[in-house]
């Protein structure tokens, strides 16, 4: 079987529990995402997402298991994985542009002065963010300008892998829809490979090629990869009118309404435990490319 | 415009407090000299000669503009404008000083970096930061051998102690995200340190300096009373040995001044580093 380009093989990690003993947050987690894909992880507070993340981006080490990219372990974090987190990743001492300048210098360090700033100009506009603003500081722009040049300044830098840890969680829905269809822009574009935590199950749906399930920890799982079978482009005005749109989100309320918590605290095997492939598709479900068994599907309709 | 009238308000106010205080001052100096019984210390320090009464603020004034008009004249080893005087002590101020910020920066850097550097140096800072730093002078005196260089040293001693516990103390308080931000885009030690770690430190490590520049200020007035030779302390003691009160309230006013000036260099400092999150 051919490896994907990032693989996460039987990722553990315990912490300790504080009276003496250890908790173990996720055990043996193991799946993969493809070159270009964009990848939701949904899953309730506390279950293990940034904690995944943050081995993904190589700022911290799991208890056990392997990531590998490109075939090649990851360990400590790299420009090859860009983050956006969902707070303060912006340095408040320098402006917009100097902040996607900082990244864009670090990554580019041959190019000249006069490069950096046209291409960090460049992704800011991308994001919608021009003239003037882009000289004020973090502190003189709205929530979701900040979170718009953290954007800018990940994607700018053209990571193989961006990780973006709830970066709309603190804004008001309104703002968070004209950032999730900038988003989806500046990311049409380019081709990036995305893994995304989320806890907002629309903006998964509108968002990505697949969704990763989590259980509750402790004991978290990866439990399930859901495809999402509505055509790109997508817009949130019209997805809601695709016939498999209700038939996913049911699905996805169901599992984080009652069955993440049904399945939670297993302990699992010493095996690896890959999330089981759901494709819920109303329309070609008859000569569906998936090998996957159709017995998902079932599940999607009941709820 | 309200702010404006608000400042002008204070403004009259302020000159009003300093007529009045003035005024009172001039108007008591007479009543104390009929009234006054002068102690027996008095008398043996040549009280009863009208030179040492405490003058009136119109005799400081004259002095003040007697010296301002010409600070700089050098006629001997006793006899310096206040400029001289003053310079010399902004001199040994600076470089003890700025020795001082040369080792406390650093080293409060690597205390807030390491737990186990603050472990280790903890204990030592404890004990001797309380020490008073004119303490030190005989030992310096006597090691040293140079009373220029003790007062210096005396500065250094004073003022490397609010440097290193800010520095420390904001390079240990910096957000965990912008750490992590230099880390994901591979900056070296060396780069993080001065992008991301003294920006965001900035502010507290001047806070540090500020509050250190303001106690070298009043501990070399004490250096210099106990050194002699040069500076605006050893002045100020000076004319006390030489019963010349005008004097003195002048140079006291002066002391102010200058200590003022060099804390607002350091307030505009602050400002230029200052953020807001
Ligand atoms: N450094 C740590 N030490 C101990 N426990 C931790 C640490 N980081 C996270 N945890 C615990 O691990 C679990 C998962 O945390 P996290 O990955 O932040 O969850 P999520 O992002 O899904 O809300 C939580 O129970 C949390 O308390
Ligand atoms: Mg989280």
């Amino acid at each position: 079987m051919v490896k994907p380009f990032l693989s996460i093989e039987q990722l553990t990690q315990t912490y300790p529990d504080g009276l003496g003993g250890e908790f173990t947050v996720f055990e043996n987690a193991t799946f993969g995402i493809e070159k270009g894909e964009f990848v939701c992880i949904l899953g309730h507070s506390g279950c293990g997402k940034s904690t995944i993340m943050n081995i993904l981006a190589g700022l911290a080490d799991p208890t056990s298991g392997v990531v590998k990219m490109d075939g090649a372990h990851v360990s400590g974090p790299s420009l090859d994985r860009g983050v956006v987190f969902q707070n303060y990743s912006l340095l408040p001492w320098l402006s917009a542009l100097k902040n996607v300048t900082f990244g864009v210098a670090a990554r580019f360090p041959q190019w000249s002065k006069d490069k950096v700033i046209e291409h960090s100009t460049a992704f800011l506009a991308k994001v919608g963010l021009t003239g003037d603003t882009i000289h004020r500081k973090p502190s003189q722009l709205s929530g979701g300008m900040r979170q718009r040049v953290s954007i800018a300044r990940a994607f700018a830098n053209e990571p193989k892998l961006l990780l973006l840890d709830e970066p709309f969680g603190a804004l008001d829905a309104l703002t968070r829809g004209t950032i999730q269809d900038e988003l989806i822009k500046v990311w049409s574009d380019t081709d990036q490979t995305v893994f995304m935590i989320t806890h907002d199950i629309d903006e998964a749906i509108l968002l990505a090629d697949r969704i990763l399930l989590m259980t509750n920890g402790p004991m978290a799982q990866v439990a399930e990869s859901v495809e999402i079978t509505i055509p790109r482009p997508r817009n949130r005005t019209s997805i809601v009118e695709h016939p498999n749109y209700y038939a996913i989100r049911n699905h996805l309320v169901q599992f984080l309404g009652q069955r993440s918590a049904e399945l939670a605290g297993q302990p699992g095997d010493a095996g690896p435990s890959s999330p089981e492939t759901v494709r819920i598709d109303l329309i070609e479900d008859t000569d569906s490319e998936d090998p996957e068994p159709a017995a998902p599907i079932l599940r999607a309709v009941e709820g | 415009m309200q702010t404006l009238t608000e400042n002008k308000k204070a403004a009259v106010l302020s000159i009003l407090i300093l007529l009045i205080g003035c005024l009172i001052w001039e108007m008591s100096i007479p009543a104390q000299k009929v009234a006054g019984e002068l102690t027996e210390y008095e008398m043996l320090t040549g009280g009863g000669q009208p030179k040492a009464g405490v003058p009136p603020p119109s005799q400081v004034l004259g002095k003040a503009w007697e010296q301002l008009s010409n600070p700089f004249y050098d006629a001997g080893p006793n006899d310096k404008g206040i400029g001289i005087q003053i310079g010399y002590s902004i001199y040994r101020v600076l470089t003890g000083y700025l020795l001082a910020a040369v080792i406390a920066i650093p080293l409060g850097f690597l205390i807030g970096m390491s737990s186990v550097a603050h472990k280790a140096l903890n204990p030592f800072i404890q004990v001797l930061r309380p020490i008073s730093p004119l303490a030190w002078m005989p030992l310096a005196l006597f090691i040293i051998q140079d009373s220029e260089a003790s007062a210096i040293f005396v500065i250094f001693i004073c003022s490397i102690w609010p440097m290193l516990i800010n520095t420390a103390f904001g390079v240990a308080g910096v957000r965990e995200d912008w750490v992590n931000v230099a880390r994901t885009h591979e900056l070296g030690a060396v780069k993080t340190a001065f992008t991301v770690i003294l920006p965001a430190a900035a502010p507290t490590i001047v806070t540090g300096m500020r509050i250190s520049i303001g106690i070298a200020w009043l501990v070399i007035v004490a250096a210099e009373m106990l050194v002699g030779g040069t500076g605006i302390g050893y002045y100020v003691w000076n004319e006390w040995n030489n019963l010349d009160l005008t004097s003195v309230i002048f140079s006291i006013l002066m002391i102010g001044v200058v200590g003022m000036l060099l804390d607002s260099m350091f307030g505009l400092l602050q400002r230029t580093v200052a953020y807001t999150e």
